[in-house]
């Protein structure tokens, strides 16, 4: 292909993107909603195992290394040594991806209990709250911005995460487009990457947006949004 | 690379031991005949891979920091095009820069460097931003000019707050250097490539899997050891 063959096939991404808005948009649909399984299972495992951690101030140990440890695990490598014994199926992927995504929940959850400041939950004891509306009404309305920080930092690395399944061989969403350029050809393998980053970028700007509605009304000023996600994925 | 997976795969296993013919869980024998030829190889693919990009990426961020700390209003423009870049997903950025810089060692580095300038750039200047004002005047009643000030004070007192950053962008250069395969024939995302062309050859995919998680692990760890080191008088509180 001579140089200006190539140059036109860049270009004929856009037209690809809207003549093949069904197929991308399926395509990112099924991305999607690889990832929302994936976060509602991590979800439901990491948040209240790291709220309770958090509440009782146990496991600081555990939930500290955990994220260290889950932070360094390389993404495809998970993938691989769990299509080894599972084979290619969507699940094998969704399981890759809690394995991935349970560690920095876990722990954010953790460390947004156990930091709440002592003085409010003596206060909210001193006022006769069981234990229970201790946990509810003080502890977790005051922990809600850095727990949703790392659910949106976690969610955006879930839907970045679901292509490489394409890579091996499982489903993909936008992915499938990608490393198929037999199929698609040049045009198509970019305009499906143009898609995927898009992809990306939206899911973030969404849960900014989440992340400021669940924020509780008298943190919303004193929060500085750019140091939270600092501190989430640091 | 796996462009286009239209056949159906036929399994070809090797002609090894029975093991490796029947796909069992874990054949020891492939792994010592192939660890010259297949898997070493790509773990000092990988490391190299990896080390230049973290080299590249810490020489660029960390400039842009020590910026970015003179003079404030480069922060905000760098927090977002390195933002961006960092949150365009591994094979989407891989695969934008193949008609630029085709199927080269180039295209994988430009992507690595990519993703490390957010998360060095960022803890580097939150660790420049965190020295105490008092510290920072008693410097200077001391004397001390301003380069000074950054090279003896300020870097020092950074430095967990930048180990801190390149911790988490080697580990994230280790786990994307895997994916670069699917543009350059190297590193360990190779193995694992030649393994689900092969059919799913489930030695070859744990051996690659665990050098990778290995590798990210010790360099993990690495980077500690090599921080308690440089700065003893933290040791204390760590």
């Amino acid at each position: 292909m001579g140089e200006e063959g190539r140059v036109k096939e860049i270009l004929d991404a856009f037209p690809f993107i809207a003549d093949n808005a069904s197929l991308l948009l399926h395509k990112a649909g099924t991305q999607l909603w690889i990832a929302s399984i994936a976060m509602v299972v991590t979800l439901a495992i990491a948040v209240p195992l790291g709220v309770w951690l958090g509440h009782v101030h146990r496991g600081s140990f555990v939930a500290i290394n955990l994220s260290n440890v889950g932070r360094a695990l390389p993404s495809l490598a998970i993938i691989a040594m769990l299509i080894a014994p599972l084979g290619l199926g969507t699940s094998t992927l969704i399981l890759a991806l809690v394995v991935l995504a349970v560690p920095p929940i876990l722990t954010n959850a953790y460390t947004a209990v156990e930091g709440v400041d002592r003085d409010v939950v003596d206060a909210a004891r001193g006022m006769g709250m069981h234990e229970r509306h201790v946990l509810l009404r003080a502890e977790l309305p005051l922990a809600v911005p850095l727990l949703f920080a790392a659910i949106r930092t976690a969610s955006v690395y879930v839907v970045a995460t679901v292509p490489l399944g394409a890579l091996v061989g499982t489903q993909g969403g936008l992915g499938d487009i990608i490393v198929d350029q037999a199929s698609y050809h040049l045009s198509g393998v970019l305009g499906a990457a143009i898609c995927v980053a898009v992809l990306a970028l939206l899911v973030d700007l969404v849960f900014a947006g989440l992340q400021r509605l669940v924020t509780p009304r008298g943190l919303r000023a004193r929060i500085d949004y750019a140091a939270l996600q600092t501190e989430a994925s640091a | 690379m796996i462009l286009a997976q239209s056949e159906p795969v036929i399994p070809d296993f090797g002609g090894g031991s029975s093991c490796e013919r029947d796909n069992g869980a874990f054949c020891w024998s492939w792994v010592k005949d192939n660890w010259s030829d297949v898997l070493w190889p790509a773990l000092r693919e990988h490391v190299v891979l990896t080390l230049i990009a973290i080299v590249i990426g810490f020489a660029l961020a960390f400039t842009l920091a020590l910026l970015a700390h003179r003079r404030g209003w480069v922060e905000r423009p760098v927090t977002l095009a390195t933002g961006i870049l960092y949150t365009i997903p591994s094979l989407a950025l891989f695969q934008l820069l193949v008609p630029f810089t085709k199927l080269t060692t180039l295209t994988a580095e430009i992507a690595l460097v990519s993703y490390t300038l957010l998360i060095i750039f960022r803890n580097t200047l939150t660790g420049l931003r965190d020295v105490p004002e008092e510290v920072r005047e008693s410097a200077q009643g001391m004397g001390l000019s301003r380069n000074q000030l950054l090279r003896q004070v300020e870097l020092p007192l950074a430095l967990p707050s930048i180990v801190a950053g390149l911790r988490i962008a080697t580990v994230t250069v280790i786990s994307l250097a895997t994916v670069a395969a699917f543009v350059v024939d190297k590193g360990l995302g190779v193995p694992i490539f030649d393994a689900i062309q092969r059919g799913v050859f489930k030695t070859e995919l744990y051996a690659a899997g665990v050098l990778a998680v290995a590798l990210a692990l010790g360099a993990d760890a690495a980077l500690v050891l090599a921080q308690r080191a440089a700065t003893p008088w933290a040791r204390r509180d760590a």
